[in-house]
């Protein structure tokens, strides 16, 4: 740091030398004039025997000055001069880095947004997902949310564990509130106590849950999100005390959440205690994602240990009623598989966000090459100006220097212009992001962000500076000043890094035209697999809820959403409308429960495999476009009868009677004291998670069924999902008439989640679509790039060689031959470039795998394809120089000389 | 009055005596110049400013220390001292300078031609 202090001490030595040489002056005046001189003449004896005092100043500053500084900011200054005096260089060079760096600074902000950055809470590194696997529970723990916890799971862990500091759990849904301007349905999360306490986010007004509040049939309490309360209380601090009504219920406001806080990865309107009963509690009901603070220092294994040994306890604790047996859960085979809550936020994008960086930094590899490309070019027109340097007294090392500062230069005037572009960069990434990229409005340009570009720049710069500058500077001074002026022919080795170049770019243009090849793949096998619904466009969806509140009995439930159908179906232009408790890939949590069929045998203490179920109502198949592969739907009249009849999917039918007939007249029942069910119809298969998981097998309930727990009125499904055909699904002309049906019905509910399932089915192959922009993007860019270096080494060695054609021609060689000459030199290295980038590829690609559907990772079509392509394009690229080179007048190029 | 030798000194020449003079007793740059004038008789030509580069020098190599006191004359000046490594760097210089002359006297020597 000695360094720095005489960096900045450097004013006060200038001041204290010149007060020293006046004080040196002053004496010696002082000493002539005592010596009888008059003062005028010894002024100026002493002066004159001091010397230029100017000049010793300057000296004397001299010793002090720091040298490498000062000869780095002559080189800084000498790179503008020269850099500004090739201005189209420097502007080519200049945009292909600010390209280069804008797309790495743009993907790297979402990188660092979603996968680095540390989530939104206090000391975030403590939270944890209680997530655990049961093998033996298929179907139910089937899916990205493993085995959820039961309240009394909870009640267990939060008891017995000694590993948390705090745990609760909590589950998202919608609620009606009423009472206000116009009904609307809201998203709630419900929490127990401790998932407050364990997030540890302050409220912004007001207070948290208390445990009173979470007391059974307590007050009744709700919490705002920050979002709800500015836009339905414009953000009045007097709102805490209020009473609302939510799903018919009055609840008191006892507190804000601050902007910007979601529970997990759960955006929300309205947070509600969910005030277990723990007398009521049973064993069953895996409904809850759980979430815990691990102590200090406790680890995940810990944990994991804590878990496994509280589930035996969980088990003697609680039941699932008289006669049942509480260790049949054995069989499930429950694991705690706990992980950090960063993890459970993420999921499984890292993998694809990291594919992208990999594909952008290529990019920026091929961008570094075409730069060096150029500077190589450069470097050797400058050999003369290196070389009259170099025989002027510069070592070797301040040239280089000199060439390296210059290129850094340029690598950092390419990241600010390049910053400047990933602002815009980022914003259109995140209005293409799949809107299920996590954290997505956490995303932006940071500190760590810019710190990225400018090493980035800087060690861009050092690349694509360092090779030209070692290889032309210094040596062969005699011979470059010699040489000047003339154009000898240009020796093989100045050609080597060249072509090593175009080779490099031709290889990493073909990895990721190979990506975006296998992402295109992906997409049009995705493209073709039936969803289990058709033409989405004109199907228009939204959800319905009609709460216990409103209208209690169930047969009036179901007849206020029949005469909602009918409403709808009256509708100008509507084919026809139905309902389902949930449209495939609608992303809702859905049922599962075991099956029992009729003609099969269960062995005491084992339970048949889950199966998840739908209730769904007559014409609903149709509306939707899914097929009916045997049998028929079930009636209205059986459906009012509470007649014993369902549906199954096709696999389903398959797996347990062999053919989708023979399932016909088949029975169902749920558990023990529920009637049997007859299967009157099979249905096809539908792709419920998305596209790419496979079709799960499906129950299909009617709307309304009788009370299988007994005497007593029946069940009634009370959210659902309308789905309604017309041409114009979507338009808002068409959404207000819907909306006026609905009203004409009841006036207190609301519509939400209003989509056509065009916009459902994107959303759900979103990730892909996602991947497919930015591999094509960053393929777009390589080739371009890549054709662009092609083409100008290419030229450049055909003016290189104009004397060499000129000399052919004039012998006698003919258009075709020199043709041939060039493109045969454009080829090999097309050629060489295309089978190091196929057997880079076969490794990179694999990388790729689980981004992939309906192709495999070495798809040899999409390998022809693309090497096609690729040398084809470099044909192209060589072919205009070559052609020109045929134009040479042999008379010209050698009298030019 | 004596004529001066015009005449450039070498390389180092300047420091050495600064530091031999410096070695004798601390100073500030006005005492130093008039002491070497003085015992050099005044053949030696030393524009009294090239005294302070060479003194900036010697700071910068740590040979001597400065600081500010009152000279006799009742000015403030810095007063120069001769620190331990510019006293070795002295014996050093002053051997390697006679090794020198030794070797241009016995040059310069007649007798032998």
């Amino acid at each position: 740091m000695n360094w720095l202090r005489q960096l900045f001490s450097r004013q006060r030595l200038y001041r204290e030398l010149s007060e020293e040489i006046q004080a040196h002056l002053d004496e010696k005046i002082e000493e002539l004039v005592a010596g009888g001189m008059p003062e005028r003449e010894a002024k100026q004896a002493a002066l004159r025997e001091f010397g230029n005092i100017g000049l010793i100043e300057e000296k004397s500053r001299e010793v002090w000055a720091w040298p490498l500084v000062e000869e780095v900011f002559f080189d800084i200054r000498y790179g503008l001069r020269t850099l500004s005096h090739s201005p189209v260089f420097t502007a080519v060079a200049l945009l292909t880095i600010a390209i280069g760096i804008a797309a790495n600074a743009a993907v790297f902000s979402i990188v660092n947004s979603v996968l680095l950055k540390p989530l939104n809470y206090p000391k975030a590194e403590e939270l944890v997902a209680l997530h655990q696997v049961a093998p033996g529970a298929e179907g139910l723990a089937d899916f990205e949310n493993g085995l959820l916890l039961s309240p009394s799971m909870y009640f267990t862990y939060a008891d017995h564990n000694q590993t948390f500091q705090s745990l609760g759990v909590w589950i998202t849904g919608t609620a009606n509130v009423t009472g206000m301007a116009e009904p609307e349905q809201v998203r709630t999360v419900a929490v127990s106590d401790g998932v407050l306490q364990t997030l540890s986010v302050p409220p912004a007004v007001g207070r948290w849950f208390s445990q009173v509040d979470q007391v059974p049939n307590g007050p009744g309490r709700v919490m705002l999100s920050y979002g709800y309360w500015q836009r339905r209380f414009g953000g009045d601090r007097r709102v805490i005390g209020r009473n609302i009504m939510v799903d018919s219920q009055t609840r008191e406001i006892v507190g804000v959440m601050p902007q910007g806080f979601r529970f997990v990865d759960s955006d929300f309107d309205l947070t509600t205690p969910l005030a277990f009963d723990r007398g009521k509690a049973i064993l069953a009901g895996f409904g809850f994602h759980g979430i815990a603070r691990l102590k200090p220092g406790a680890t995940i294994a810990q944990a994991n240990a804590d878990l496994a040994r509280m589930l035996p306890i969980w088990m003697d604790s609680w039941s699932n009623g008289p006669g049942s047996n509480p260790h049949i859960y054995e069989t499930w085979r429950i694991t705690a598989m706990i992980h950090s809550l960063k993890q459970q936020v993420i999921g499984n994008v890292g993998e694809l966000l990291w594919v992208v960086m990999g594909t952008i930094g290529l990019v920026m590899l091929i961008a570094c090459a075409n730069v060096m490309n150029l500077l190589l070019v450069r470097v050797e027109a400058r050999q003369q100006e290196l070389a009259v340097r170099t025989a002027l007294g510069a070592g070797r090392a301040r040239i280089v220097r000199g060439l390296l500062v210059e290129s850094v230069m340029l690598g950092i005037m390419g990241g600010l212009v390049g910053v400047g572009l990933a602002y815009a960069g980022v914003r259109f990434l995140v209005a293409i992001g799949p809107s299920n990229l996590p954290r997505l409005n956490e995303i932006a340009i940071d500190a760590r962000t810019l710190a990225f570009t400018f090493v980035l720049s800087v060690l861009a710069g050092l690349l694509f500076g360092l090779i030209p500058a070692l290889k032309y500077a210094g040596p062969r001074t005699g011979s470059a000043l010699q040489s000047a002026g003339r154009t000898i022919s240009v020796s093989r080795e100045r050609h080597r890094a060249r072509n090593l170049l175009v080779v490099g770019q031709v290889a990493m243009a073909l990895v990721l035209l190979m990506s975006a090849g296998l992402m295109i793949r992906t997409f049009a096998a995705m493209r073709k697999v039936d969803p289990g619904f058709a033409d989405p466009l004109h199907l228009q969806v939204m959800r319905i809820s009609i709460p216990d509140s409103l209208i209690a009995q169930p047969e009036r439930v179901t007849r206020t959403q029949n005469a909602i159908l009918e409403k709808l179906a009256a509708i100008q232009g509507v084919k026809s409308a139905g309902f389902v408790s949930e449209m495939p890939m609608e992303g809702f949590d859905s049922d599962w429960d075991e099956i029992f069929a009729e003609d099969r045998v269960y062995a005491d203490n084992t339970i048949p495999p889950l199966r998840l179920y739908k209730h769904i109502s007559p014409g609903l198949l149709q509306t939707a476009g899914t097929k009916l592969v045997a049998g028929r739907e079930m009636t209205w009249s059986e459906v009012y009868g509470l007649r014993p009849v369902v549906m199954v999917s096709e696999n389903l039918a398959r797996e347990m009677w062999g053919t989708p007939s023979a399932a016909i007249g088949k029975r169902l029942r749920e558990f023990p004291r529920m009637p049997w069910h007859e299967v009157v119809g099979v249905v096809q298969d539908v792709r419920e998670k998305g596209v790419p998981d496979p079709a799960p097998e499906i129950v299909y309930w009617p709307p309304l069924m009788e009370n299988a727990f007994g005497p007593g009125p029946a069940q009634a499904t009370r959210t659902v999902t309308f789905v309604i055909r017309s041409d114009r699904a979507g338009t808002e002309s068409f959404l207000a008439e819907v909306r006026a049906a609905v009203q004409s019905v009841n006036s207190d509910l609301p519509l939400a989640s209003v989509r056509t399932m065009q916009e459902v089915y994107d959303k759900s192959v979103a990730q892909t679509s996602f991947t497919l922009v930015m591999l094509g993007i960053a393929a777009t860019m390589a080739l371009s790039l890549g054709i662009i270096g092609i083409y100008g080494v290419i030229s450049h060695t055909v003016s290189q060689r104009k004397r060499e054609i000129g000399i052919r021609l004039a012998l006698g060689a003919q258009g075709g031959d020199v043709l041939q000459l060039v493109l045969r030199q454009g080829t090999k290295l097309a050629l060489v470039g295309v089978a190091i980038g196929i057997g880079a590829a076969l490794g990179l690609t694999r990388l790729m795998t689980n981004l992939l559907f309906g192709v495999t990772a070495h798809d040899p079509l999409t390998f022809v394809a693309v090497a096609g392509l690729l040398i084809l394009v470099a044909l192209f690229a060589c072919y205009i120089p070559a052609r020109r080179a045929t134009l040479v007048d042999p008379i010209v190029a050698l009298r030019y000389e | 009055m004596k004529k001066p030798i015009q005449r450039d000194l070498f390389p180092g020449a300047l420091e050495m005596m600064i530091l031999r003079t410096l070695k004798r007793q601390p100073m500030h740059g006005y005492a130093l110049v008039q002491d070497i004038k003085r015992t050099s008789d005044d053949l030696l030509q030393i524009e009294e400013g090239s005294l302070y580069p060479a003194l900036q020098r010697l700071l910068k190599e740590g040979f001597v220390k400065a600081e500010w006191g009152i000279s006799s004359t009742n000015r403030r000046v810095r007063i120069y001292k001769l620190t331990a490594t510019g006293g070795k760097h002295l014996e050093r210089e002053v051997s390697s300078f006679e090794r020198m002359l030794k070797g241009i006297t016995q040059v310069l020597a007649p007798g032998e031609l």
